[in-house]
This record gives structure tokens, C-alpha cells and sequence, in this order.
């Protein structure tokens, strides 16, 4: 057992799919020789040469098609985007050619595209991002968002080892404080599992990322009320663990689809249609969410206090569903 | 034209018809008295929506129905007239026969005359619920509202089915339709009375415990699994304040509750189950007052139209405390202490038949005649029924008066969701001690019941100070 960060749990899982596998590459700008903007690949360069840890220019579009193309060729390449906002340079790539190309000819893209999503870090509008449902409408893509650092390491492997296009959201924000004992041995964490983070009867909460860390935090404090939560962290976002929200939700029968990103069109919209469709008659409130506000992510430290739902906005919404 | 039971107030989903104004056949002018409602809130006599003939009524007389409920229907001025005057008009073929015959008696009869008409709702059997956190405060200006409007919901509700629908959840009518209950029955303590799960769960057990218990000589309301859906609706037997029954002694006179009875009973117990009710009693002097009135009373008379009452100064005084003193014009909502904005003040008017509480809106903001003449009004109103549901609701603090009637002092129950209510004692000459001499003065004492969930002792004592200070400072300026 070792004490990691989480992003040095990604760092470790990297490591470990490289050393085991010939055919897993990383590719990104500044991974190589600066290791990383975040130091997600430190040392990976020194260990594994410059034909495996790739240093690019600034093209987005160039990184994610040249690792279509070496994963249809048999390599297993890990693209990184320096902030994950950036993907929109590449949304053709990776809509149009990765995720459609095992429909098209049966051809398997077994790449993974990371990078660090998500707000809490002052880093404005293009560095904050939540992107999520840019993506989940297209068939052929699979979506991972960790919590932990336990499920960033297993939840990179198995994205590593996928035979199709994964992308992988780290929210930055956990990046240096969740901190665990990881295992030494060799595991990986299933992609389409949630897992129930705290057991409660009164309300289920839905989310993923930095929204299961404020979630338990709003449980804490509700529990002294008298409300319960149970929070549900998906883990992986496309496709979802239906099963696991209908456990829940039936159980408590009442919900909240909680995210970060902007609340119309938010994968909560999406959560909340699953829910009416499928559990409608064990529903004794709305599902309701809670989300960012339809605004790009503020700079300015206050408003993008104010523009994140944290755990208060969390708690005042689950005592209004509570006496609902 | 169809009269529907109008909306009284966002919160109210039914009224009872207490009284027609008019017969079928009758001619009624628009905004003439048509009938009267009794509601939750208030007592009202609602007027005719146009000019015409009333043609027929569809709900007699002490029935409840729904809120936008057709309850009578009448024929436009000119429709009518070519009807009985002329041949029936073509298009107005089958309500000119209605008309035609001399009028009808109004129907007494449980006979709905339309089928869309719900029958009588009968009373709704509430069991009270375990103690848990109280109904959230109705809205009230000033108070800031819920920022995420999910949980808000649609009003204008029109049919039994739709509130029926409005008022529980897929999952409590999946519940009921699998133990074969009926939510109407149940008593709903979610948003707006819905039926929630805990409440279904409630009902359930309720059930159980009394099939379970032992014979009982006598039906206990509360524990009765499903009451009749035919109950007469204008005696809704099983308030959470109704008691015990019990079989009359000859020569007794029996007589059911009235609707405002029933409210005011359910109320009351309410409040007694929600607040924690703490009193304190202050003596005042008001011999200044009563100087005011005998030396001013005749020029504000003048001045305002309106007389210079014992009950303005009080008003004016409780506002200066209640500014001093914010948390007195607070209320609980949940685990939240919500401060309101403005200054609502209640003020309890007797009536022949009961009781109501007229609020003047931001009487925080008023001086003495406005108090005065906003009193005034208000009582005149409440006496001849003409209060508007808004003119009821969204207070923030209440006065209520037993010394009218010579009580010395009085234990009010708190106007739910308040937090305190001030009881005014009667005015009478006293012997009192002024700095070692004994001197004869008109005393009053004035009682606060306040909810010690909120406030406490000291805070309660450091309010009737302000209260009392405010009300020696009050001087010929002050007019």
C-alpha cells in the first residue's frame, strides 16, 4: 500500500500500462520533456524514450487524429489535452472519425484522451470546463470521470485496455487533495459500474467527480437535520449504470442529478429523463437538479464561488425536496 | 356564461357554498352579490361575473367543491330576455328551456346537476402526523423566495382528478392503488398538503393500529380507516381537532361545526402541536393615552375620519418594538429562521360568527391615523365580509384584544407561522405606587405568547420593554 495523490494515481496507472503494454504511447503537448502541465507524466520520458512519450504542437485536431490512426494500426495511444476544454479543437476527430469508425468498418480505436475538466482553481472560462455532454450523444464513445484516486488509476486502465475510444475527464480540482492508500497489485475498475459512496433513505443524489466530495459533505451536514442522502458517484458517464440509479432511486424515491457543468442540456437532463421513463412510479417528488448556472465559468474568484454548486447549494435543495 | 368557485388565494383548492344571494330565474347586474363562499382563509360573498339571468345552480347550498368548479350558470343579459320574451333563439335552444318554467326551487337535493360537477368532497380524515418539522410559511411579500424554482408548482387547478393528482405523487398513488386507499383521505403534511410517502406510510399504520386494537365502544375519527365518501361536506366530521364522540343527553342541541369553525379549530391545535408557547405579562400606565384620546380625539376624528382608538397605539407601538426587536417578526420555516422584510401586522376582529385576523401590510411603515383608519377599515370589512384572501394572509405578527370584553389578561395561541402574538388587557383604574405615594392610574396589562423555538426569555423581555417604551413615548406628535 502507498499513499497517492490522485493525479499520481493516474500517473502510476500510466506507468504500469506502459511497462506492461509495448503498444501504449503517450502523445500531448508538453508531456514529454516538461512532463506535463499537471505532472500527470513525469519521468515517463527518461523511462520510455521519445517514441512513446510524444511531445506535439499546439493542434489538438492533429493529436487526436494521428492517434486514430496508430490505434487502427494496432498501438494503444493516450492523447492528453493540456486542459480538457481543448477537445473542441479535435470534436470532429473524435465525433466523426473515433467514435464512428467501429460502426463504419469494424475497426476498434483503442485510444484514450485525458485531461483535467472541471472548476474550483480560478482558471476562467477556458480552463474550468465541464464537457461531458458535448459527448454523450455519440454512440461509440465511452465516457470515466473518477472520484477517488483508487478509481482514476483502475478507471484509466481499463480506459487503456478498452478496445474503443474512451475519454477520461480528471477534475483538477482533486488532483492534490484526495490523497489514498492505493494497492500494489495490478486491478482496474470497470467501465459502466457506479458506486454508492454513502447509503442513506430520504433522497439519492446522482453525480461524479468533485460533485461526490461536496455531496458526502452536504450528507454530513443534512444528517444532522435528519435528512439522508444516499450519493451515488457513476464513475462513468457513457454508457451509465442504469441499474445502480434505479436501485437507488426506487429506494429513496426521491432524487437529485447533481453536476458541475451548466444545467440545461447537463447529463442531469439526461439522468432525470432515465428516471421519469423508468422509475416514474416510485417518484414521490421531482427529480430535480442541481448545477451550474447557463453562464461560461466566471474568473473572478467570487462569482465563480457563486457560479459553482457546491455543497450548499446541494443542501438547500435537498431540504426543499425533503418537504416536498 | 358558467360562475365558477373563484381562486381565493394561491394556497386554497375548495370552498363551500354557505349561501345563494339570489334563486334561479333571478336577474343579477355584474358585481352584484351572488353568493356566499366560506374558504380556509376567509368568508367572502362573491360577485355576480356579468349581467343576466341566473339560470340554474349547480351546487346547492353547504356543499365544498373545487377551486374554478362551475357552481351555477347564468344567461347574458340579452340572451335571456329573447328567450322568455320571444320564441327560444335557436342557438340558445336547451338553456332557454331551462329557464322558461317558473324558477325552480333551489335544488336541496345531493343531486349534482352536472356530471363533471365532483360530488362533495368529503372530509378529509387527518390523522394527526407524528410531530415533525411545520407546514413551510405560506409566501409573504418581502421574504425571499426559494431561489431554484424545481419544486415549485402549477396552481389553477381545476378538476377533483387533477388535485388529486396535484396532491400525491406517482409513488403514493402506485402505493394506493396497491393497498386500495384513497388519497383524498389521507392528510397530506408535504408542499401545499400533498400526500407524501411518510404520510401514506402514516396512513398505513393508522390503519393497522386500529384494526388490530381491541373493540372500541366508540368510532375514534382519527383511527378510522376510510371515512364515507358521501359525509355532508359542510361538516367535515374528522378535523385533527375534532373530538371525541359522544351520544347527546336529551334536550341537548346539536349543531355542526361551521367551516370557519372547523379552520379555526384545526388552527388553533396546530399551533399548539407546533409552537412552544412561553408567556410574559407586563403591566402598563396609559394614563397619557387615555389624555391623548380626551384631548385629541375629536380633531383626529375630524382629521381622519376614523376615531382615535386604544388598539392604533398599541399597533404603533408593537411596529417600533418589532423594528427594535427583528426576530419577534420572524418564523420558523424548517431548520431556518426566516426574517421577514416588512412589518405584517395581524389584528384579531371578533365576529358574530367567529373569529378573523385582517392583516395590515406594512404597517411598519405607518403612523398613527394610518394605523388607525387600516384598523378601521379592515374590522368594518371583516364584519360585513368583504375582505379580500390577501387581506388574511402574510402576516408577521398578530394583536389580539380580550380586554375588549373586560379580561384582565389573555394566553393567545400564536397565528402559525409566527412567532409571537400580543395580547392587549383591559384599561382600568388601578391603585399604583409612584415614587412612594399611592396614586390612582389606568393600567392595562399586555401579554406575549411567543414560540420559545425562536425566541427566548430574555429576548421576549427585552421585546415587551421595547414595546412598553415605545408606547409611554407616544405624545401629541405622534398624531
Amino acid at each position: 500500500m502507498a499513499v497517492r495523490t490522485y493525479i499520481e494515481a493516474i500517473h502510476d496507472g500510466l506507468l504500469e500500462e506502459m511497462r506492461s503494454d509495448p503498444s501504449v504511447f503517450i502523445i500531448g503537448e508538453d508531456v514529454g520533456t516538461y512532463g506535463g502541465a499537471f505532472r500527470a507524466t513525469a519521468g515517463l520520458l527518461e523511462e520510455f524514450g521519445e517514441e512513446r512519450v510524444v511531445d506535439t504542437p499546439i493542434s489538438e485536431s492533429g493529436i487526436v487524429g494521428l492517434s486514430i490512426g496508430a490505434a487502427m494500426n494496432g498501438m494503444r495511444p493516450v492523447a492528453e489535452m493540456q486542459f480538457i476544454d481543448f477537445l473542441s479543437s479535435a470534436f470532429n476527430q473524435v465525433v466523426n472519425m473515433a467514435a464512428k469508425a467501429r460502426y463504419r468498418w469494424n475497426a476498434g480505436v483503442p485510444m484514450v484522451i485525458r485531461g483535467p475538466c472541471g472548476g474550483g482553481v480560478h482558471g476562467g472560462p477556458f480552463h474550468s470546463q465541464n464537457i461531458e455532454s458535448h459527448y454523450l450523444s455519440t454512440p461509440g464513445l465511452k465516457i470515466v470521470e473518477p472520484a477517488t484516486a483508487y478509481d482514476a488509476k483502475g478507471l484509466l486502465k481499463a480506459a487503456i485496455r478498452d478496445p474503443d475510444p474512451v475519454l477520461y475527464f480528471e477534475h483538477k480540482y482533486l488532483y492534490r487533495r484526495i490523497k489514498e492508500d492505493l494497492p500494489e497489485e495490478d486491478y482496474i475498475v470497470p467501465i459502466g459500474q457506479a458506486m454508492r459512496r454513502r447509503e442513506g433513505s430520504d433522497i439519492a443524489v446522482i453525480t461524479f467527480g468533485a460533485c461526490v466530495h461536496y455531496a458526502l459533505e452536504a450528507a454530513e451536514q443534512l444528517a444532522k437535520e435528519g435528512i439522508s442522502l444516499d450519493v451515488l458517484d457513476l464513475r462513468t458517464l457513457l454508457p451509465l449504470d442504469k441499474e445502480a440509479i434505479r436501485e437507488s432511486v426506487q429506494r429513496t424515491n426521491k432524487v437529485i442529478l447533481y453536476h458541475e457543468a451548466q444545467r440545461t442540456g447537463g447529463i442531469g437532463a439526461e439522468l432525470a429523463a432515465i428516471v421519469s421513463e423508468e422509475c416514474f412510479e416510485w417518484l414521490d417528488g421531482p427529480p430535480v437538479r442541481v448545477a451550474a448556472p447557463d453562464t461560461p465559468v466566471p474568473y473572478s474568484p467570487p462569482l465563480e464561488a457563486a457560479f459553482l454548486p457546491g455543497p450548499a447549494a446541494l443542501v438547500s435543495a435537498a431540504r426543499r425536496l425533503h418537504r416536498y | 356564461m358558467d360562475v365558477v368557485m373563484p381562486q381565493m388565494g394561491e394556497s386554497i383548492a375548495e370552498g363551500t357554498i354557505v349561501k345563494w344571494l339570489k334563486k334561479p330565474g333571478d336577474t343579477v347586474e355584474k358585481d352584484e352579490p351572488l353568493f356566499e363562499i366560506s374558504t380556509d382563509k376567509v368568508d367572502a360573498e362573491i360577485p355576480s361575473p356579468s349581467s343576466g339571468t341566473l339560470q340554474e345552480i349547480l351546487v346547492p347550498e353547504g356543499n365544498t367543491v373545487e377551486v374554478n368548479t362551475v357552481v351555477a350558470r347564468i344567461a347574458a343579459a340579452g340572451a335571456a330576455k329573447s328567450a322568455a320574451e320571444t320564441k327560444p333563439a335557436p342557438s340558445a335552444a336547451k338553456p332557454a328551456a331551462e329557464t322558461k318554467p317558473s324558477p325552480a326551487p333551489p335544488p336541496s337535493g345531493p343531486e349534482p346537476a352536472k356530471p363533471s360537477v365532483p360530488s362533495p368532497t368529503a372530509p378529509k380524515a387527518p390523522p394527526p402526523p407524528a410531530p415533525k418539522s411545520p407546514p413551510p410559511p405560506s409566501p409573504t411579500p418581502g421574504v425571499r423566495a426559494d431561489r431554484e424554482p424545481a419544486v415549485t408548482q402549477a396552481t389553477g387547478v381545476a378538476t377533483l382528478e387533477e388535485r388529486v393528482r396535484t396532491k400525491s405523487s406517482p409513488l403514493v398513488r402506485r402505493m394506493a392503488a396497491e393497498h386500495d386507499a384513497d388519497i383524498t383521505q389521507i392528510h397530506g403534511t408535504g408542499i401545499h398538503g400533498r400526500v407524501t410517502k411518510q404520510d401514506f406510510e402514516h396512513h398505513l399504520e393508522t390503519i393497522e393500529a386500529a384494526t388490530s386494537a381491541a373493540p372500541v365502544a366508540e368510532p375514534q375519527p382519527a383511527a378510522r380507516p376510510t371515512p364515507p365518501r358521501a359525509a355532508p361536506a359542510a361538516a367535515p366530521a374528522a378535523a385533527p381537532a375534532a373530538a371525541r364522540t359522544f351520544a347527546p343527553a336529551p334536550g341537548d342541541r346539536v349543531e355542526p361545526m361551521t367551516v370557519m369553525r372547523l379552520k379555526i379549530a384545526e388552527h388553533m391545535i396546530e399551533s399548539r402541536r407546533t409552537s412552544a408557547h412561553v408567556q410574559t405579562f407586563w403591566e402598563v400606565d396609559v394614563a397619557h393615552l387615555e389624555r391623548l384620546r380626551k384631548e385629541h380625539g375629536e380633531q383626529f376624528l375630524q382629521r381622519n375620519g376614523v376615531k382615535l382608538t386604544y388598539t392604533a397605539f398599541i399597533a404603533k407601538a408593537t411596529c417600533d418594538a418589532l423594528k427594535a426587536v427583528p426576530v419577534m417578526n420572524s418564523s420558523l420555516s424548517g431548520t431556518e429562521i426566516v426574517y421577514h422584510g416588512a412589518i405584517h401586522l395581524g389584528i384579531a376582529v371578533a365576529l358574530d360568527w367567529g373569529l378573523i385576523v385582517p392583516v395590515i401590510k406594512h404597517a411598519g411603515d405607518m403612523n398613527i391615523s394610518g394605523l388607525a383608519r387600516s384598523i378601521t377599515d379592515l374590522a368594518g370589512r371583516a364584519r360585513s365580509k368583504r375582505l379580500s384572501p390577501d387581506e388574511v394572509t402574510g402576516g408577521t405578527f398578530t394583536i389580539t384584544n380580550p380586554g375588549v370584553y373586560g379580561g384582565l389578561f389573555g394566553c393567545p395561541i400564536i397565528n402559525q407561522p409566527q412567532v409571537g402574538i400580543l395580547g392587549v388587557g383591559a384599561v382600568e383604574k388601578r391603585p399604583v405606587v409612584i415614587e412612594d405615594a399611592i396614586a390612582i392610574r389606568p393600567m392595562s396589562y399586555l401579554s406575549l405568547s411567543f414560540d420559545h423555538r425562536v425566541i427566548d426569555g430574555a429576548m421576549a423581555e427585552r421585546y415587551m420593554g421595547e414595546l412598553k417604551k415605545s408606547l409611554l413615548a407616544i405624545n401629541e406628535s405622534a398624531l
